[in-house]
């Protein structure tokens, strides 16, 4: 049953996409680790880190586009559950710092020790376990939107009401994990890791493994939204997202589809922001704030929404701009990325993946009807009549 | 109405003593109503006589303030939402044509397909051969087999009621609910939707909304006129437009 859900997701343009990313998966690190610096075709590990962390936002656009583009509903709040799946893994990482820290606490990291506390909070236990961090890595997304959704979508909050409160989310979270008391290390979040899984995490062989892991996670996560997409459940989201009260009438559980997408879409999140944390090596509560949320928007719209590829294709031209830009002209980048959003929102309304693909499908209609002259006219007849 | 109790076993929809208001605007006043099995009704009435709010309460889009609404005699449906009551089988067609624009319409009938409707259900679903023979079959009764590929979006908008005739028609419905289907058709799509509501009333029953006299007298079925939100008048059609009732409240003089 799976494997045909799995197999029945590529469809061509997902199978071109999965097989790039694997390769990337492969051949970058290679390229990172097995040439002399000297060599041209060497890849520097500060590349290497930097397309790492686009491959990150790349997966947290792609969990974007499975609610907005296919379900409907304008998360303003991914970010949080971003950040909570880089919360888990710093955890995590924290836990594996032990007596290595400046006050040499076994067990407490530093901040802890630094603020009086005796012993570990509750939730902190069981994160010295790499097992575990991972599985909280897709839990607490997820339960979060669980939650979340299952309040929002059963009393049918929807539209411009819903982006709001899932806006009120993230900022609320921000608020709490900048308060020192939460636990999370407050204004500075958790940094200064040492190693995951026994490596050290600024090590560049652990850095090509990051950067694989993150490739793989967004070549198998697009595969999983692909079948959603593709199953008939899709068919019954796209039906949410252009007909909602057809589609109860018909008797589907409006709430229930919605609240399925958008915990996977959490999970996908988590996972993203967990792949993140260790690369960049720091995860503070500025990562919940509601900015982050609308850049993702802005990805997903300009490559493309409810296209899949596009909003990975999206957060990668849009953040390679962004280090671009605020290198060499740090002031403009914030009006480039509104007029950026301006133009596609005018000009590319269905961003750059879909603009391409109606090109291309009306170009194959054209073709086909020069194939048969005969019906064009015909056909321009019946137009000119009507 | 306290004759209208005898009825209720053998009913199919039994609505008794309906109210419902919004804002103070009283949309249904103790609105009595029974439709039997295998009947087809046609319902007129002037603009606000809540002709839309009873299927609002029939659908479980709208909870009456007071009244029963039975289904099938023992079914409540003012308990019910609108997913299980239309998994109870009512279909509703609604005023405006409103089908899945962005999938074809072979997609549209696939998705009213009465089959499983869990999430899980339609994650792993496969298209069967017999599902595949009932669209097929579907798409011969609405006679739109020759646009099978194409998107909701492009059809006329006489087609796209008939798509969404056949979506409920795919929904395998006891009761079908028709909110104004000849609206915006020409006479030749006018005179064809009659034939497909009579043959599709052969196996279950329809009730119908609509403003378009000459629709309903090429029905030839019982007429219910509603006014200010409870019937006015019950009967043939040349029973009800000589009630000088109706004449008053709707035909004009």
């Amino acid at each position: 049953m799976i494997t045909s859900f799995l197999l029945k997701s590529l469809d061509k343009r997902v199978s071109i996409a999965i097989l790039i990313l694997l390769a990337i998966a492969v051949i970058v690190p290679v390229l990172n680790l097995s040439l002399s610096a000297s060599n041209p075709l060497q890849i520097p590990t500060y590349v290497m880190q930097l397309f790492g962390k686009y491959l990150n936002y790349a997966l947290l656009a792609l969990a974007l586009d499975l609610v907005w583009g296919f379900c409907g509903i304008l998360s303003l709040g991914h970010g949080a559950f971003f950040a909570l799946g880089g919360y888990a893994m710093g955890m995590y990482l924290m836990r594996q710092i032990g007596s290595r820290g400046s006050y040499g606490d076994p067990i407490l990291p530093d901040f802890m020790v630094f603020l009086n506390w005796k012993s570990l909070p509750w939730f902190w236990h069981g994160f010295d376990m790499f097992w575990f961090a991972c599985v909280m890595v897709l839990f607490v997304p997820g339960l979060l939107a669980f939650i979340f959704g299952w309040f929002a979508f059963r009393s049918r909050v929807n539209g411009v009401y819903l982006s709001i409160i899932t806006q009120a989310m993230t900022y609320a979270l921000m608020l709490a994990f900048f308060r020192n008391d939460m636990g999370f290390g407050g204004n500075n979040g958790l940094t200064d890791f040492k190693d995951i899984i026994g490596f050290e995490v600024q090590a560049d062989s652990t850095r090509a493994v990051l950067f694989a892991a993150s490739a793989i996670a967004l070549a198998l996560s697009l595969m999983i939204a692909s079948g959603i997409v593709r199953s008939k459940a899709g068919k019954v989201l796209v039906g949410i997202r252009d007909a909602e009260s057809r589609t109860r009438f018909l008797g589907y559980r409006v709430e229930n589809y919605k609240l399925f997408t958008f915990v996977v879409s959490a999970m996908m999140a988590g996972v993203a922001g967990a792949l993140y944390v260790p690369q960049v090596g720091i995860i503070n509560p500025g990562e919940f704030a509601p900015g982050n949320s609308i850049e993702v928007v802005i990805w997903t719209a300009v490559g493309g929404r409810g296209t899949l590829i596009g909003p990975i294709l999206g957060a990668i031209l849009v953040n390679g701009g962004k280090t671009i830009f605020t290198g060499i002209w740090p002031e403009f980048w914030l009006f480039a990325l509104g007029a950026l959003f301006v133009a596609v929102t005018l000009f590319l309304p269905k961003g750059i993946v879909g603009t391409v693909a109606e090109f291309m499908a009306k170009r194959k209609a054209k073709a086909a009807v020069a194939d048969k002259p005969a019906d064009t006219t015909g056909a321009e007849q019946a137009e000119a009549a009507q | 109405m306290s004759d209208l109790k005898n009825y209720k076993p053998s009913s199919l929809l039994y609505l008794d003593g309906v109210s419902v208001s919004f804002d103070g605007f009283k949309a249904l006043n103790s609105l009595s109503f029974v439709v039997e099995p295998g009947e087809l009704r046609a319902i007129i009435g002037p603009n606000g006589a809540g002709k839309t709010t009873m299927m609002d309460i029939i659908t479980g889009k709208t909870r009456p303030d007071s009244g029963e609404v039975f289904f099938n005699g023992t079914v409540d449906l003012t308990t019910k939402d609108e997913a299980d009551i239309a998994q109870l089988g009512i279909g509703r067609k609604f005023q405006k044509p409103t089908v899945f624009e962005s999938h074809t319409v072979w997609d549209n009938l696939e998705l009213a397909l009465n089959r499983k409707r869990g999430v899980f259900g339609t994650l792993f679903y496969k298209l069967t051969g017999e599902d595949k023979d009932r669209i097929e079959e579907i798409l011969a009764t609405v006679r739109l087999t020759h646009r099978k590929d194409d998107f909701g979006a492009n059809l006329s908008h006489g087609q796209k009621q008939w798509l969404e005739i056949g979506m409920l028609l795919a929904q395998e419905p006891q009761l079908l609910l028709v909110d104004e289907p000849v609206a915006g058709m020409t006479d030749a799509e006018t005179a064809e939707t009659a034939i497909l509501l009579r043959e599709i009333a052969k196996t279950r029953s329809v009730v119908v909304v609509e403003h378009d006299m000459g629709f309903i007298r090429d029905l030839g079925v019982k007429v219910t006129c509603l006014a200010e939100g409870s019937v006015l008048a019950e009967g043939s059609i040349d029973f009800v437009s000589n009630d000088p009732k109706v004449i008053e409240n709707y035909l004009g003089r």
